[in-house]
């Protein structure tokens, strides 16, 4: 069962991520993209981080992914505007490349055999949220003063200034 | 059971498609989504390792990860809405020189 929806969830989300490259027009690369963040959210439940999996369905196939479609909608781009990016051969080559730089990668990953038996809270929210609050206080903080940096920021770049 | 190296390729191979597209594609819009699909694949090599290490600490590094996405995501298409509102036509990046004036 665990290796059928591995597979299931590894060929999805590569295949939606090809997509999301390879796709002219940006609202389907970002209904690709939902795509594939659901399949890491599936892969995320099996390597037992169910939190993170909800974390990463809500926050990125949810608010993350709708902020990209207002900003497509908003920006209107017709249609003639949306020529085909990069010849053929490029995107070959870059194939090619592509493989062979996983290929290097791959070997360098070493042959683990499966994980060791998992606590049972392993990934819950309580074990999450106590490492976050204890060990890991202080980044914990420092994401509340990044966050306001951002919401200022895309607050006043947005902001049209008629000049 | 499916070992942990298998997750860890996965995720090299979403990184790499996330990078060639950057790479390649000159739509900025498009740069933006295959940026967020690198993160995520780093995101997943997080899990994978927490899970091998029996360490909940990489999970807490990928709930960071979200946060810092999420922040970068926010002014990305804030950036992008300016240069469209200045240039009125493209987001293409080929076509941008706002800086050479």
């Amino acid at each position: 069962m665990e290796v059928v929806l591995f597979w299931v969830f590894a060929i999805l989300s590569v295949g939606g991520g090809v997509m999301v490259v390879l796709h002219r027009n940006p609202m389907n690369s970002a209904i690709s993209l939902v795509v594939t963040m659901l399949c890491l959210a599936g892969l995320y439940v099996l390597l037992m981080g169910a939190f993170i999996a909800v974390i990463q369905v809500l926050v990125y196939a949810g608010a993350v992914m709708v902020l990209m479609l207002f900003v497509i909608m908003m920006l209107t781009l017709r249609e003639d505007a949306l020529q085909r990016e990069g010849q053929p051969a490029v995107w070959v080559l870059a194939g090619i490349v592509g493989f062979l730089v996983v290929l290097r990668l791959a070997r360098l990953f070493p042959s683990t055999p499966a994980a060791l038996p998992a606590t049972p809270d392993f990934g819950s929210i309580e074990a999450v949220g106590s490492q976050l609050f204890s060990h890991y206080l202080l980044p914990f903080e420092l994401t509340s003063v990044l966050l306001l940096i951002a919401i200022v920021g895309a607050v006043i770049l947005a902001k049209r200034t008629t000049p | 059971m499916i070992p942990i190296s298998s997750y860890l390729v996965l995720s090299a191979v979403l990184f790499v498609i996330g990078a060639l597209g950057v790479l390649i594609r000159r739509n900025a819009l498009i740069m933006l989504m295959s940026l967020e699909l690198m993160l995520n694949a780093v995101n997943l090599s997080f899990v994978a390792y927490a899970r091998l290490l029996n360490d909940v600490g990489g999970q807490v590094f990928v709930f960071f990860n979200i946060t810092v996405a999420a922040a970068e995501a926010a002014v990305g298409l804030a950036i992008l809405l300016t240069i469209y509102h200045r240039t009125k036509t493209t987001v293409n990046v080929d076509d941008l020189h706002l800086m050479q004036r």
